[in-house]
């Protein structure tokens, strides 16, 4: 057996050591670029179209911002779960209408419930692609400063708010 | 009825693999010649009841019985019969099948066509070829069945995705797995040789057509994707270097260089290490191939259902097959030392170059492909690694290999020199640099005009090496062996590859615009008007439809068709460019989003040479099966009274 | 967008450029940014070449961008803000890069320096492989002739 030998044994083992860690992970998750920097500035209609929104809108309250569509399936299984937090006193709900009509986004509140205090209308993804949002649903807690201080891909179950939502949101009170 | 007998085919196909990979080992250990004989009837047995198998499940998609989940998922009564058919390997399980069948097939033209092997490394790779197979017999059976009922029977498939229903897409699967699962044979033969002790030219004189078999399929299935690709996707690409072609890409990138390395073999007795060592090389990544395309460890064009399961037991078995053989390598790798020293200017010393250089090249698209994995198991980033890097790392890597193959073959064996080429590689020089000016004169560009002249070399030294065999006379050329006409078509395909290559990229033309019915748009000489818009439903999809006359100074030269399909059930859009194929200008156009008052977005292009891309490849790939016809390969099974008849006086 | 497309389309046949498509200097410029831009939502492509909504979207606000007066190190600097190099289809070259840039080009040298000193090897290793007698004898028949 000799060193020579050896090396391409050597080197596949460290390969399947990299292949069987990519298994363990999801090449598609990005992780926020985001996190303790500022909300990004946007000048954008609310859904009713009444109101020009700005990022004044998260300043002095935790707020909990999440994208959403009414062509989004996997939004709607995320509902309740909003829904259940629409009565939270500290918690400032905002949802971004992501690439939707004003129509198709009321129908779909009505069906599946409002839970927001406020929605910002981007049917363009001008916020979207600043905040560097890949699919919906996508959820930011943002503190009362107004930096973002977590990303949450995907849709937030009951564990979720448990486990690292809430006592996020609590500490940041 | 008939899926629970494939089922039970395929369980017995897994136990006759288990002794056909047990038995045969040991009774060349003990040279036994009954034992390893039973090696032979067991690889035919075992094709024979997994050809029995996949002919089940194939009658099963014919018959459209939706009891079977496959068919239910995959297939539709309504699908043309060659889609049900192709549709058979348009999935996981039954791919898989077929990656299995080949193997079984592969392996059993071993006792067929092997009959004056040495009995005891016929044996030993029959059964490396079965425990293999064993391996992926057991991942079918345990993680892809294809046989899973369903019930309650659905009344309809769920099958009629419109992108699989394609001659190009279904056939490339079959071709590229005939690549892929070829080169399981040099593999079996590289490890039956370590645990012999033996890696000599009669090896390599028997394994060298199965290389060639396999490294032509291959280059014919590449091909095919790559010309998908360009039709179906509708922006003109030919290679987006997605992961899962650049996974196909590799095996043949080590092929190639196993073809090389087993030609010296088995005539010059040297590069022995280097043979052994590519072919467990380019097994390995085939079966990295799988591993990677069925996993979902890397994002990727290919979707195939994802599970960690199936992401597990193949890593395994890819763990254990080359891990073993890497193994036996290391143990063994003191015996295969070349005897005698490298001359550097000798076709030896150019093919080692060859080697090297192709190896480099493997190396770099392994390490783009890999990198974003690699580097998130070491600190978490976040990098991907696209286009752009490739075509700044691989291609000068090709550019050194082809100015090596361009003289490289002109070079006699063991020993020559530089001096006495001086004429052929003046000449080869001289074509460069006519080819260079005129290309940097009338193409205004510098690097696309050093691509072509690169190309010209090669193709002036591929002429000049037949002619200097020849020695310039018809009747030499009349008494060159079929391998001459082999290296002169593969060769002269790489020169012709290049140059297109070259002019799509550097001096295709495109422009994008909001055309409203009758506005143009101008490439060049070529006006491209949009004549006819209109909307409508068939069968499962809405379509906006474009016809767009293209005509050249005025004179019309075509009408492209270009749709733009929404399929509702799917939620899923598609667009069919519109293309007219032709030995120069391919002039292609697709259409976009858009209504009447505005205009509708229409994309166009000029693609220059584009399918001699693909024409380049197919030449490459009919050379390797001309290679096939020379002489000097006598397949055992014509010279009955076979005292090493393998051994034929050589170049 | 539409408007741009427009703009763009007629500036082209104003401004016919000597390069290859008529195209405004702008539109060109959001051409080459968006080749080096990944759309995230798709794999392998482009946002040039994609399909998909959210690639037009981030077309458009390339195109939005560059109209008022953004470098096309900006813009595209703007974009990598909020997705990390991940959106970059050519990665850049930085601390954790190093290897994937520069392991080629040591490996072609690497090559040629291994090619070189094979040929100074003048070690006989004896060899361990067996051969028949036959073997040997068409062996030297073979190491004789010349091609």
């Amino acid at each position: 057996m000799t060193l020579r030998g050896l090396i391409p044994l050597i080197a596949f083992v460290m390969l399947i050591g990299a292949l069987a860690f990519g298994l363990t992970r999801d090449p598609r998750i990005l992780p926020s670029e985001l996190i303790e920097k500022p909300f990004p500035e946007f000048a954008l209609q609310n859904l009713d179209g009444d109101r020009t929104l700005t990022p004044s809108i998260l300043d002095g309250q935790v707020s909990l911002v999440n994208v959403f569509g009414s062509w989004c399936v996997a939004c709607t299984v995320e509902h309740p779960q909003l829904m259940a937090l629409r009565d939270a006193p500290d918690l400032n709900l905002v949802g971004i209408d992501w690439r939707d009509t004003r129509d198709a986004a009321n129908r779909w509140l009505v069906k599946h419930g409002n839970p927001y205090d406020t929605i910002i209308f981007d049917p363009n993804s001008k916020l979207i692609v600043p905040l560097g949002v890949t699919g919906a649903p996508e959820t930011f807690i943002v503190d009362k400063a107004g930096q973002i201080r977590y990303k949450h891909v995907g849709i937030i179950t009951r564990k979720d708010w448990q486990n690292t939502l809430r006592p996020l949101v609590e500490s940041l009170q | 009825m008939t899926a629970e007998l494939g089922h039970i085919a395929l369980i017995l196909a897994f136990c006759v693999a288990l002794l056909q990979a047990i038995i045969p080992m040991v009774g060349a250990q003990r040279n036994d010649a009954r034992m390893m004989e039973f090696g032979d009837r067991a690889a035919l047995g075992q094709f024979l009841l997994v050809a029995f198998s996949f002919a089940a499940l194939t009658s099963v998609f014919l018959a459209s019985d939706f009891s079977v989940k496959l068919a239910a998922l995959h297939s539709h009564s309504d699908k043309p019969l060659l889609y049900k058919i192709t549709g058979v390997w348009g999935n996981h399980e039954g791919s898989i099948l077929l990656w299995v069948l080949m193997m079984a097939g592969y392996g059993a033209f071993v006792p067929i066509l092997g009959k004056t092997l040495p009995p005891s490394l016929k044996a030993r790779a029959i059964a490396v070829q079965a425990l293999v197979g064993a391996g992926f017999l057991a991942f079918i059976l345990f993680t892809s069945n294809p046989f899973e009922r369903l019930n309650p029977v659905p009344i309809n498939g769920n099958g009629l995705n419109p992108i699989l229903q394609d001659p190009g897409l279904a056939f490339h699967p079959p071709f590229l797995y005939l690549g892929y699962v070829g080169f399981s044979l040099p593999f079996s033969f590289a490890v039956a040789a370590l645990i012999e002790g033996r890696v000599d030219a009669v090896w390599a004189k028997w394994l060298r057509p199965w290389v060639l078999i396999a490294w032509s399929f291959l280059t014919i299935g590449i091909a095919l994707g790559s010309f998908w690709a360009y039709y179906e996707l509708g922006w003109g690409g030919w290679w987006m270097w997605d992961p899962v072609e650049n996974v196909s890409f590799m095996p043949w990138l080590a092929g190639t260089a196993l073809l090389h390395s087993i030609l010296v073999l088995g005539t010059r007795h040297s590069l022995a290490n280097w043979t052994v060592l590519l072919a467990i090389t380019t097994f390995a990544l085939s079966l990295i191939g799988t591993f990677v395309v069925r996993s979902g460890v890397l994002v990727s064009v290919h979707a195939f259902a994802v599970d960690p399961e199936r992401g597990v037991f193949l890593l395994a078995l890819l763990a254990l097959a080359t891990g073993g053989a890497l193994t036996l390598y290391a143990l063994r790798a003191n015996t295969l030392r070349d005897p005698a020293p490298l001359n550097l200017t000798s076709r030896d010393g150019a093919l080692v170059m060859n080697n090297l250089l192709l190896i480099a090249a493997l190396a770099t698209v392994f390490l783009g492909t890999f990198y974003p994995l690699f580097i998130d198991a070491v600190n978490g980033s976040k990098i991907s690694v696209g286009a752009p890097y490739f075509d700044l790392t691989f291609a000068p890597i090709m550019c050194l290999l082809i100015l090596f193959m361009g003289i490289g073959p002109m070079f006699k064996w063991r020993q020559d020199s530089l001096r006495r080429l001086r004429r052929p590689i003046l000449i080869c020089a001289a074509g460069f640099v006519i080819i260079f000016a005129a290309a940097v004169l009338f193409g205004k560009s510098v690097l696309g005009a050093a691509a072509l002249a690169l190309a010209a070399w090669l193709a002036i030294g591929t002429v000049l090496a037949v002619g200097r065999k020849a020695k310039w006379s018809r009747a030499g050329l009349k008494a060159q062996p079929a391998s001459t006409w082999g290296f002169a078509g593969a060769h002269m395909g790489i020169a012709i590859f290049t140059a297109a290559v070259t002019a799509m990229s550097v001096w295709a033309q495109t422009d994008i615009g909001t055309l409203k019915r009758g506005d143009s748009l101008v490439l060049g000489k070529h006006s491209y008007t949009l004549v006819e818009i209109g909307a409508g439903q068939r069968d499962n999809y809405d379509f906006l439809a474009g016809e767009i006359a293209v005509t050249k100074a005025g004179k019309p030269v075509t009408t492209l068709s270009t749709e733009r399909r929404f399929y509702p059930v799917r939620n899923q859009i598609t667009t069919e460019a519109g293309l007219h194929l032709s030995f120069g200008q391919t002039l292609f156009a697709s259409i976009g989003e858009g209504n009447p008052e505005d205009g509708f977005i229409v994309q166009v292009y000029k693609h220059p040479f584009v399918v001699w891309i693909w024409l380049g490849a197919l030449l490459m790939a009919l050379s390797g099966f001309v290679s096939l016809a020379d002489r000097r390969l006598r397949l055992p099974g014509r010279r009955k009274q076979a005292v090493s008849a393998d051994m034929v006086a050589a170049e | 967008m539409r408007w741009l497309l427009m703009i763009s389309l007629v500036l082209g046949f104003c401004f016919a450029a000597p390069t290859y498509a008529q195209t405004s200097p702008d539109e060109q410029r959001a051409r080459d940014i968006g080749a080096q831009l990944r759309c995230v939502v798709c794999q392998n492509q482009s946002i040039e070449e994609s399909d998909a909504q959210l690639a037009q979207d981030m077309r458009r606000l390339v195109r939005e961008q560059l109209a008022t007066g953004a470098t096309n190190e900006e813009v595209i600097s703007h974009i990598r803000d909020s997705y990390g190099d991940y959106v970059l289809l050519k990665p850049p070259v930085q601390s954790n890069t190093y290897v994937l840039w520069f392991f080629p080009l040591v490996l072609v040298a690497a090559s040629f320096i291994w090619w070189g000193l094979a040929a100074r090897r003048r070690e006989v290793v004896a060899s361990d492989t067996v051969l028949s007698d036959n073997d040997k004898a068409l062996l030297e028949t073979l190491m004789d002739e010349t091609p």
